[in-house]
């Protein structure tokens, strides 16, 4: 049999990204939550049936939209996302197809059980959006971060879960999850993120992309993230000529298994990416289903096993170590390990960032301490606070 | 069902002289002043609601609680929960002026390693008795919290702060019930009734009302109290120690954005800018202006 020829490592052709990819002048930055906005008008539009609940956040879910669009079909919860998700199954057992929005910290943080019950038990029709999901609420705080959703609602029975990777993806994903039956959650984020695909960009519910060809690993992401992912292969091409796969896996449920195995057996080292812990994540699911198959060695770039906490979403997002950088050095393990190497124990991707992490907060509070003023205890005049500009 | 028959010792009377009150006063235009430079500060965070309940937090910080900051975890202290945290910045003020940790620190609110997350966590400061921000869970905790007060006869009392749109959550009722049940008095909630939430008014976007009536039908012991006057408040609590059959919610009819004009009363500062330059200065009275440098957290 012939072996089949392997496409030239670089930007996939056919995922048709945008062509200023790199160039950060011209890439444009749009929070994904937008494209739930859009998406869920467009689903109103091509179903009647569709209707939206959101719990008293209706501007930054995005659903306002909807709600000024289609308003008898907008239904206010008020704060409680418990009933929202069973309300939800109830309208769903009617005939309806309700979207159920609030940020992902609550729905399906605060109603999981009524999810399992109500909603996936039953295999109701109801489409859970997740806004705010991972660190891109930065300042409001761990409280309000969402790092778990994937994890509790992959392991639940007839979920799908999807993370689209930016604005018009979650567009995309939106529509879809109107049109197939049965429960879908989806999570997008409130900060802008680069908006990178097109709309000839392949999308298919549990068929992953691949983004960029190459044979020394493959790096699986999910999420805003993917872009992240294709920048830290440029990164590594340019620097190092080590060519990445990249692959845009915005479903993590049902999985895509075939071209993940395909993935490791060609590449054999994988790197997966998330903005989410990995204990159970896109990371649990991959290396679920590469230890059945195809054991290769996997490096895990998310979450691990900590708490996000306040500031910036960028300077959370380092903290945790998400970003290029860091999938450049978790690259750089899984490919020692490829090779058969000894490896420190802990990796170079989790303990950089742990110094970085305290270095950072070392900066920002002394900064911050060095401009108290007097009445604070501090030296400087009271009239230096910018609120008396 | 535990021997809840004896509780909290009856205490020193709460009466708030005339003298005193004006110190508290004056601790409260302090704590605005205070809360509007560190949310300008920090560049984003909810201001109306902070901004309302700081006569509240004076007088909880400065004359109702037994508490010593220099030792946040003495065992006796009062308990108070703050349900609704993300008004936590009038807190932090509130417990800088009290001595729990050096004013500093309010420059640092939201930033990346500073102790003032965005909303309160207790892995980050012990003395906040709970981690909060989603919404209704103080509420529970409150409760349990009471519970083990009575049933260990401590002489310390459980107070927790609630907002009123949080009342839409099904578990506060969940914990209202238990409350009223159990005869909680060494517990004492207080709803900060602003009348507003992030997408309008309480009564159009989830109707609370009759409150009074749906509280007292669980069991609880409802005052009502104008929460911007330090002594109406103060009385409602007097109040509430009195009553040793029920737990006791006091209803504090708050103005949000109290002592900013233009923000007084109205839900949609949330989302957008204070208009920059003279008109914005001007309708300040009194307080320092904002000059359109906080930025609403639910956009």
């Amino acid at each position: 049999m012939a072996k089949t020829k392997q496409p030239k490592p670089g930007i996939n052709k056919e995922a048709r990204l945008v062509r200023h990819l790199f160039n950060p002048e011209k890439l444009k930055q749009i929070p994904t939550r937008n494209g739930y906005g859009e998406g869920v008008v467009e689903a109103g539009e091509k179903n009647k049936n569709v209707v939206v609940l959101c719990c008293d956040l209706t501007e930054s879910t995005r659903s306002l939209a909807f709600k000024e669009a289609f308003p008898e079909r907008f239904i206010q919860m008020g704060i409680a996302e418990q009933a929202l998700a069973s309300i939800g199954a109830g309208l769903a057992l009617a005939g309806k197809v309700p979207f159920i929005s609030s940020y992902a910290a609550f729905s399906p943080g605060r109603n999981w059980e009524q999810i399992k019950t109500t909603i996936a038990l039953q295999n109701t029709n109801v489409k859970i959006a997740g806004a705010h999901a991972g660190l891109s609420v930065g300042p409001d705080g761990a409280t309000h971060q969402m790092l778990e959703d994937i994890a509790i609602m992959r392991a639940v029975p007839n979920m799908t879960v999807v993370a689209p990777c930016d604005y018009l993806e979650t567009k995309k994903a939106t529509v879809e999850g109107a049109r197939r039956k049965g429960p879908y959650y989806f999570r997008f984020a409130r900060a802008a993120s680069p908006a990178f695909t097109t709309k000839n960009t392949p999308f298919k519910v549990g068929r992953a992309e691949t983004f960029r060809h190459g044979n020394d690993l493959t790096l699986i992401a999910t999420g805003p993230l993917v872009y992240e992912a294709l920048l830290a292969a440029q990164m590594l091409s340019a620097d190092h000529g080590i060519e990445c796969r990249v692959i845009n896996c915005h479903t993590i449920k049902p999985l895509d298994e075939r071209t993940i195995i395909k993935a490791a057996k060609e590449t054999g080292a994988i790197v997966t990416i998330e903005e989410a812990q990995v204990a159970g994540g896109l990371a649990g699911a991959v290396c679920e289903t590469l230890a059945l198959t195809t054991p290769v060695p996997v490096e895990r770039i998310g979450a691990q096993d900590r708490f996000g906490e306040s500031g910036e979403p960028r300077q959370v997002q380092e903290g945790l170590g998400v970003t290029a950088s860091f999938i450049a050095l978790a690259a750089d393990r899984v490919l020692q390990r490829k090779l058969g190497k000894r490896v420190p124990k802990m990796p170079a991707h989790i303990t950089v960032a742990q110094e970085r992490l305290a270095a950072v907060h070392e900066d920002v509070m002394q900064e911050a301490l060095a401009r108290a003023p007097k009445k604070w205890g501090g030296k400087k005049p009271n009239n230096s606070l910018a609120s008396r500009n | 069902m535990a021997n809840l028959t004896l509780g909290p010792k009856v205490r020193k009377p709460l009466h708030l002289h005339d003298r005193k009150l004006k110190t508290l006063e004056k601790k409260a235009a302090e704590i605005r002043e205070d809360l509007i430079d560190m949310l300008v500060e920090a560049g984003s965070g909810h201001s109306a609601g902070p901004l309302g309940l700081a006569d509240v937090f004076t007088a909880l910080y400065f004359h109702v609680m037994v508490h010593d900051p220099k030792k946040p975890l003495w065992k006796d202290r009062d308990r108070f929960i703050l349900s609704n945290g993300h008004v936590t910045p009038a807190r932090y003020v509130a417990m800088a002026h009290a001595g729990y940790f050096p004013k500093k620190l309010l420059m640092t609110l939201r930033k990346i390693g500073s102790p003032l997350q965005g909303h309160p966590e207790l892995e980050w400061m012990e003395s906040l008795e709970t981690t909060s921000g989603p919404l209704g869970e103080g509420i529970p905790q409150a409760v349990g919290m009471a519970y083990a007060g009575l049933m260990d006869r401590s002489p310390w009392r459980v107070y927790c702060m609630t907002g009123d749109g949080e009342l839409n959550e099904g578990i506060v009722w969940e914990a209202f019930q238990f409350a009223g049940t159990n005869k909680l008095y060494n517990l004492t909630f207080i709803v900060d009734r602003n009348n507003i939430q992030i997408d309008g008014p309480t009564e159009q976007v989830m109707p609370l009302e009759p409150l009074q009536e749906k509280l007292e039908a669980f069991g609880l012991n409802v005052i009502r109290c104008a929460g911007n006057s330090i002594r109406d408040f103060v009385t409602a609590v007097e109040r509430a120690h009195g009553v040793s059959e029920k737990c006791s919610v006091i209803l504090a009819d708050t103005i949000p954005g109290y002592g900013v004009d233009y923000m007084e009363y109205d839900f949609t500062w949330h989302g957008k800018p204070p208009k920059p330059g003279n008109e914005a200065r001007d309708a300040l009275s009194g307080l320092r202006t904002l000059g359109g440098k906080i930025t609403s957290e639910h956009e």
